[in-house]
């Protein structure tokens, strides 16, 4: 039916091609459960991705080149903090204004890095794992991001449901003058929130430039901050839809492109254009109120300013 | 201790210095941003804001600058309503998208016919189609309370294929060699959108820009209409005493700034892009948030705002020629001012105050 594509390959392929979207949107989940809305995500992604790639290439370490993403992302959105939260910007624009500025000076910064070779990060070795059929390839056949990811939802999950920091997160979200009533110190905390997006978002970003692609052009993350958006309405806030959601999109990219190689008669245009379409039906049923549960973060882009 | 106190009222002054002094901050960061690139900041500058205006080129740019701020004025008047009324439409790119598909569409129906009438009935189905790809999450916000934001954002996306669908399906040009891309439609007599006077860059979107700056100033200023749009965006409540009804506001509002976003795309693909292609669009929906937001929502503000931002794109084209900076290093331009003009604009609505409030 799908023209000899191997469907384990598939599966693995899926996962390694949603890496990016699952930790950009993660963070992002996190970010709007605080109540902010950042709409930086393509901007915080591609800053991590270019100084992920610089430092790699300088040290020759993929490590220290993701905490260099991590710090670099984390410092673009200390903008968009400060803008935010303390001027008390408008989230939108601030959001916007983030992505075009970080499209622009990672393209600046990475100007004599185009066509060189990063680093390699290799598979996990598993040893004799790697090699069970069909299990090995899925499971064990990847890099040590992957798995940081996967294990980053669970803890995501953990810390907003099972923790009174997760606790203290959600109130902010939901009603930030309630919070500061009872003494939380909200701007802070959705300070760390955005810091902790960002960190995410530039880890994605650098697993675009130094594990996916791998090397530097402008505008490598194509988009992929926005699909991360897309993700996080889709999975109605919650860290494990937000995985349902990141393999979903990812593996219509990967169907695509395979099925693109196949040269099977299914037309492409409809399967890259069903997430999207999927995202706003889940939106018409979560806000049609067939679920309040499913509802957005209540004080989602709205600042919020203590006058007493 | 600093701390902010809610003003009264919005200062006036601040609504107007705010976009000038954060041009200036700008310049001054983006000197410095050049600088520790290894550019001598002061030509960067130069490059950028004084050749296109007066240099020995000028002749030529200063027609492109019309070309660019056309359609970043159109789409941006069309914002700015809609989001004076705290209605957010961030789409517009999927609404410039499908209106320059459906009126190419309709326009290339008629090929190689040559009546009177295609020009103006393509333009009206590019308003159209733009219009029905804002109306949208308009009606999808009004019927199921989904937040606009997402969903026009989403339909961005969904143009966006529809795009290659066209450039690579059903408006592909028979004639193209199999290259990806529609017949040219300003090379099409029928639907052509020439430059009315040579060597301005005014075409009839460039006219209809000019237009809709002086009915939006009027409908504003003048118009019930526009007394209800700032009613609705400052007193929500007040509005609805005042018998404003938010839905047809959010029908009205997305419908129009979809009608002129997609205006905006059949004028420019009849006349300076061409052809239907992948990458026909560069961004003009999203530049236009900017344009909105530094021209105050004001349309005037807005037709200054879009100059200046045309400027830059044209200076930024001239700069990545002549002194090897990335083309998109203008967007990095672009971001920061509307870094400084976000953070200025907190003085119109606050002021600095010291002295021992509680911290927060």
């Amino acid at each position: 039916m799908l023209g000899g594509i191997d469907p384990f390959i598939l599966i693995a392929s899926l996962i390694a091609a949603s890496v990016p979207i699952l930790l950009a949107a993660l963070g992002e989940a996190v970010v709007e459960r605080a109540g902010v809305l950042n709409l930086g995500v393509e901007g915080m992604m591609i800053m991590g991705a270019v100084t992920g790639f610089m430092v790699s290439v300088a040290t020759g370490s993929p490590l220290l080149g993701f905490l260099a993403a991590m710090a670099g992302a984390m410092a673009l959105s200390l903008i968009f903090a400060f803008l935010t939260q303390v001027m008390l910007a408008n989230q939108v624009a601030s959001g916007l204004a983030l992505t075009l500025f970080g499209l622009g000076f990672s393209s600046l910064l990475g100007q004599g890095y185009v066509g060189v070779k990063p680093p390699l990060t290799t598979a996990v070795p598993f040893g004799p794992l790697a090699d069970l059929p069909v299990i090995g390839e899925i499971l064990f056949s990847h890099d040590w991001i992957t798995y940081l990811s996967l294990a980053l939802v669970g803890l995501v999950w953990f810390v907003l449901n099972r923790t009174r920091t997760g606790l203290i997160l959600r109130a902010v979200g939901e009603n930030a003058e309630a919070a500061h009533g009872l003494g939380y110190k909200v701007r802070r905390i959705r300070l760390l929130a955005i810091l902790f997006g960002a960190a995410l978002a530039g880890l994605g970003g650098a697993y675009i430039s130094l594990v996916r692609v791998p090397q530097w052009t402008d505008g490598i993350t194509a988009g992929a901050g926005w699909i991360a958006l897309a993700i996080v309405v889709f999975a109605s806030w919650r860290p494990l839809r937000v995985l349902a959601g990141a393999w979903l999109f990812g593996g219509l990219t990967v169907l695509q492109l395979n099925l693109q190689a196949a040269g099977s008669g299914i037309p492409v245009e409809y399967l890259s254009m069903a997430p999207y379409l999927i995202t706003i039906i889940v939106l018409v049923l979560i806000s049609s109120g067939k679920g309040r549960a499913l509802d957005a973060p209540a004080a989602l882009g709205q600042n919020f300013h203590a006058s007493r | 201790m600093l701390r902010l106190e809610k003003r009264p009222a919005p200062s006036r002054f601040w609504l107007w210095a705010a976009p000038i002094v954060a041009v200036l901050c700008t310049m001054v960061a983006g000197g410095l941003m050049f600088a520790a690139l290894g550019k001598n900041p002061i030509e960067a500058l130069r490059t950028i804001f004084w050749e296109p205006l007066f240099g020995e080129l000028a002749w030529y740019f200063r027609g492109q600058l019309l070309l660019k701020a056309g359609p970043l004025v159109l789409i941006a008047i069309g914002l700015a309503m809609g989001y004076r009324a705290g209605i957010w439409n961030i789409g517009a790119e999927g609404q410039y998208i499908i209106g320059a598909v459906v009126g190419a569409s309709v326009g290339l129906a008629f090929y190689p016919a040559e009546h009177w009438f295609i020009f103006p009935l393509a333009i009206l189905a590019g308003a159209l189609g733009g219009m029905t790809w804002g109306l949208i999450p308009a009606i999808l916000r009004v019927k199921f309370r989904t937040n606009e934001i997402l969903v026009s954002l989403m339909l961005v996306y969904v143009a966006q294929t529809i795009l290659a669908m066209a450039a690579l399906g059903f408006l592909r040009n028979p004639e193209g060699n199999n290259f990806p891309g529609s017949r040219n439609l300003s090379q099409y007599p029928a639907t052509a959108n020439p430059e009315l006077i040579s060597g301005t860059g005014l075409h009839w979107g460039v006219v209809t820009a000019l237009i809709v700056v002086l009915l939006g100033w009027l409908i504003l200023s003048r118009h019930r209409f526009g007394f209800e749009i700032r009613l609705a965006g400052q007193a929500p409540r007040a509005a609805r005493f005042a018998g404003v009804n938010p839905d047809r506001m959010v029908l009205i509002c997305l419908g129009l700034s979809g009608a002129l976003a997609g205006l905006a795309g059949i004028f420019e693909v009849t006349g300076p892009s061409g052809i239907i292609s992948p990458d026909f669009n560069v961004g003009y929906g999203f530049t236009a948030i900017i344009v909105a937001f530094l021209g105050r929502l004001h349309p005037v503000g807005i037709l200054l705002a879009g100059l200046l931002m045309a400027l830059t794109y044209i200076g930024g084209e001239y700069a990545a020629t002549n002194l090897g900076l990335p083309s998109a290093a203008v967007q990095a331009f672009q971001g920061m001012l509307l870094f400084f003009l976000l953070a200025l604009d907190v003085f119109g609505n606050y002021r600095l105050r010291f002295g021992s409030g509680r911290a927060v």
